[in-house]
């Protein structure tokens, strides 16, 4: 390389010179435009994360009604919002690690009933005050207290005493829980001072930005935490997530550069979204997986010759052709795929055999009556039209379904849980047992297959207790085989997590556990000049 | 006492009368939803006892009369409560919704208003020739199109090909007026061209109905220009039917633009609305149900008492 393009690029990727300057400067020496650019972003991450300015984000998944109280956020936009503001115990890395962040030690006993967890020294709330293990205790009992109605009330119900002494904090557990460091990167459970208790929805946290600004399902704007712990977070001076539901008027503000990274991006559009000047197309297997589930307690799906008849019945590499555009990985009939750790990969995976689901829909003596299968526009993106393929290809098998198409409104609270058979989805959990334990225990309150089976709730408890990991994966493996061969789940994908954001933008890593980098994706990134 | 002034006393207080009959009609309108507003905030994640816990704490539990009355004393006091989803004040919430919801009414107004009756006025002076045909075609075409239709292909070619005015038209505090008016560009263009049409045309058959008068001959035959015929004779007589369709118009502006307003992710009152009756927040769905029904209803006053100002009978009687 000539030592003149080697001083502009030192500039450029520094950021003291526009990348327009760059680009012309180095066509001037001889290199394509499209050479210059690719050159630049190597540079551009060699010299680093580049400070200041302001990032933004436009996302799906905001409404008026949201709150900043950590307890309350379901959905994308609360999220990404907390995750700002907020900091956890530890985090899950993209590596499916654990990042230590409040907590710096974390240590338990060999029955894994009891943990420690030592706080780190000095890490300060926005308003000032130093992170003590006091403050975590509190935070935990608020979640604790089913007034809080906090999301994490399952995780945290299982500690049956938290002590915090000096710069420590000790969880006792009713049952040894091997995964506890797991469970305590749960989204919901940002420390806050006091435990936030009295100031639920202040926003005042340790995380890498302050609350400006909160206008829900409009516009949430923050500005760094000067005093902020973690030297390799919080790169731009200001942040914002504008939230644009509308997925053309996002991928327009995208284009237009009003914003520089969106989430959720359409995968009918991928394609024409890649041929835009200035903007890439980020994708990452995720967790998350889109789901028809079946009452194993209503007739008929309280027969399993049928249930597996409907299994067999569906097509799932059409699916993800179809629904996800190619950018998902087909199900197995149980929640769990590559991305989380102890994954057994030996388990067959079940193709799409319309003779053989002919065979044991003809073996389950069904009286032939079409099969009620209930969908909605937001059940899943595509649900509707994921159903429609669904129908044709049990059609082929000889089994007539009725699709019932239902109102996005009341869906979550009159048809899901409460219809036998209707479509849905599950976002991921970090690891195997929390997944396991959400939706498929006996007594779970979101058992939304009412899949009862004392020997698979058995092996799960069990399972979390077992420090050894070899016999654990075992474990999973014998639960995942009993949930795909007998329980009420019909798994035909996994969906990616698909993203988009302009050139401009720095330090990009995909993450498979949430959106946007799980959260990170504006206190991570940076923007290049 | 002047009859105008018992004819206009009548008619507020009417509206008034109907504004309180909307009250009750909300209230019930609302109590018979499907779900509860538990079960909507909660959605997925709702565990049983949560349910139950938020229930008592929204005041579910009491009666429905109790909550009605309730309700409408704090109306009268200014008093909106709190969103029962997120806790936050619902009359500054509203305000700041209204204010931006109304600064877009008002700039699509001042244009298409305007607008609408001069082209009504050129098109009943050249009535059944080529400029008469170019203003009806155009602009029954683009209030034909649905207004998201527009919207988008606004968006396309003014947002993101061309790149002239701003895709996005949030209104953030502390921004200057011709800043704001910037970015609200587009979905004022949108709204000027779908409630151009209504205006237009009716200005067009009101003035071609006073055209057919004899005084109107008369004012031909003394040697008056045709425009001069139409704006000072024809004009005047037309007003009635004409404010009375801008009116309407006007009121949609204020209530019910909220598709246009999720295309270009406008921070309006419309899109405040739908996330709250999709979580069932009632006490937030109640007031802005209100605030929309006395836009609405004030706006039909207004165009009463304009219409009644501008008949000369009721302004002279004998």
């Amino acid at each position: 390389m000539s030592n003149e393009l080697n001083y502009l690029l030192k500039r450029a990727a520094r950021g003291l010179m526009s990348r327009r300057e760059f680009v012309g400067r180095a066509g001037a020496l001889g290199v394509s435009a499209a050479v210059a650019s690719s050159m630049l972003a190597t540079a551009a991450r060699a010299e680093g994360p580049v400070k200041g300015g302001l990032l933004r984000a436009g996302m799906q998944g905001g409404e008026s009604t949201n709150t900043l109280d950590p307890a309350l956020a379901a959905s994308e936009v609360p999220f990404a919002v907390n995750m700002l503001w907020g900091e956890m115990l530890v985090d899950v890395n993209a590596k499916g690690e654990i990042d230590y962040r409040i907590a710096e030690e974390i240590s338990a006993s060999a029955d894994a009933t009891e943990w420690k967890f030592k706080i780190r020294a000095g890490v300060e709330f926005h308003d000032g005050k130093t992170v003590t293990a006091e403050d975590v205790v509190a935070t935990l009992k608020r979640h604790t207290d089913e007034k809080s109605q906090s999301g994490a009330l399952g995780i945290v119900q299982g500690i049956s005493e938290m002590k915090a002494e000096g710069d420590m904090v000790t969880l006792k557990l009713a049952a040894g829980n091997a995964d506890l460091p797991f469970l305590m990167a749960d989204y919901h459970l940002i420390i806050q001072p006091g435990g936030g208790v009295g100031a639920e929805a202040a926003g005042i946290g340790a995380g890498p930005y302050k609350v400006v600004s909160n206008e829900p399902g409009v516009r949430h704007a923050f500005e760094k935490h000067a005093n902020y712990f973690d030297t390799t977070m919080g790169h731009a001076d200001q942040v914002e997530i504008i939230v644009i539901n509308d997925n053309t008027a996002r991928t327009a503000a995208l284009q237009a550069g009003q914003v520089h990274m969106i989430n959720r991006v359409d995968p009918k559009i991928i394609d024409l979204l890649k041929g835009a000047p200035g903007i890439s197309i980020e994708h990452v297997a995720g967790r998350g997986h889109y789901v028809f589930i079946m009452h194993v307690d209503k007739a008929p799906f309280d027969n399993n010759d049928l249930r597996m008849a409907l299994k067999l019945a569906i097509n799932r590499q059409e699916m993800v052709d179809k629904i996800l555009g190619g950018y998902g990985s087909v199900g197995n009939d149980f929640p769990i795929n590559g991305a989380y750790p102890l994954f057994d990969e030996t388990i067959a995976q079940r193709e799409y055999d319309p003779a053989a689901a002919a065979e044991y829909y003809k073996k389950s003596g069904h009286d032939g009556s079409p099969i009620v299968l209930r969908t909605a526009a937001g059940a899943f993106p595509g649900a509707v039209e994921a159903a429609e393929l669904f129908q044709q290809s049990a059609a082929a098998a000889g089994i007539p379904l009725e699709i019932k198409r239902e109102p996005d409104d009341g869906y979550w609270s009159d048809v899901w849980n409460v219809q036998p058979f209707c479509a849905s989805y599950w976002g991921g959990r970090p690891v195997q047992d929390q997944m396991y334990s959400t939706a498929y225990l006996s007594t779970a309150d979101w058992n939304d297959t009412k899949f009862k089976d004392p020997a698979f709730d058995a092996t799960l408890i069990a399972a979390r207790a077992e420090l050894d990991p070899v016999k654990r994966k075992a474990m999973y493996s014998e639960l995942a085989n009993n949930l795909r061969d007998n329980g009420g789940l019909i798994c035909p994908m996994f969906n990616d997590f698909v993203e988009a954001k302009r050139e401009e933008v720095g330090g990009w890593e995909p993450d498979p556990n949430g959106e946007l980098m799980n959260g990170r994706a504006l206190a991570r990134c940076w923007l290049n000049a | 006492m002047h009859p105008v002034v018992t004819l206009v006393a009548q008619r507020i207080a009417l509206g008034l009368l109907l504004l309180l009959a909307v009250s009750v009609l909300i209230f019930l309108g609302t109590e018979a939803l499907p779900g509860d507003t538990a079960q909507a905030i909660l959605g997925q994640s709702a565990t049983p006892e949560a349910l139950a816990n938020l229930r008592a704490e929204l005041g579910l539990d009491q009666p429905a009369l109790t909550r009605y009355f309730g309700w409408l004393g704090g109306i009268l006091t200014g008093d909106l409560g709190v969103a029962l989803t997120n806790g936050m004040e619902i009359s500054s919430e509203l305000g700041k919704r209204l204010g931006n919801t109304l600064f877009l009414a008002f700039w699509a107004a001042v244009i298409s208003v305007p607008l609408a009756i001069i082209l009504g006025l050129v098109a009943a002076r050249y009535v059944g020739r080529w400029p008469d045909k170019l203003i009806s075609g155009v602009t029954l075409s683009t209030i034909s199109l649905p207004e998201f239709v527009v919207g988008y292909i606004l968006l396309f070619f003014l947002g993101v090909k061309w790149q002239i005015f701003p895709p996005m038209a949030m209104a953030f505090p502390g921004m200057g007026l011709f800043e704001r008016l910037y970015t609200v560009m587009l979905p004022v263009l949108v709204l000027v061209l779908v409630v151009l049409a209504h205006m237009m045309r009716m200005t067009r058959a009101a003035i071609l109905n006073v055209m057919q008068s004899a005084y109107i001959e008369t004012a031909e035959l003394k040697g008056l220009s045709p425009m001069t015929v139409i704006a000072r004779h024809a004009l005047p007589n037309a007003i009635a039917p004409v404010v009375n369709v801008v009116m309407l118009n006007l009121a949609y502006l204020v209530v019910g633009v909220v598709v246009v307003e999720v295309v270009f992710a406008y921070n309006g009152v419309g899109q405040y609305l739908v996330d709250h009756v999709a979580k069932r927040d009632l006490p937030v769905v109640q007031a802005v149900g209100m605030v929309f029904a006395a836009v609405y209803i004030g706006l039909n006053i207004l165009a009463d008492v304009i219409s009644i100002l501008a008949n000369p009978r009721l302004r002279h009687p004998k």
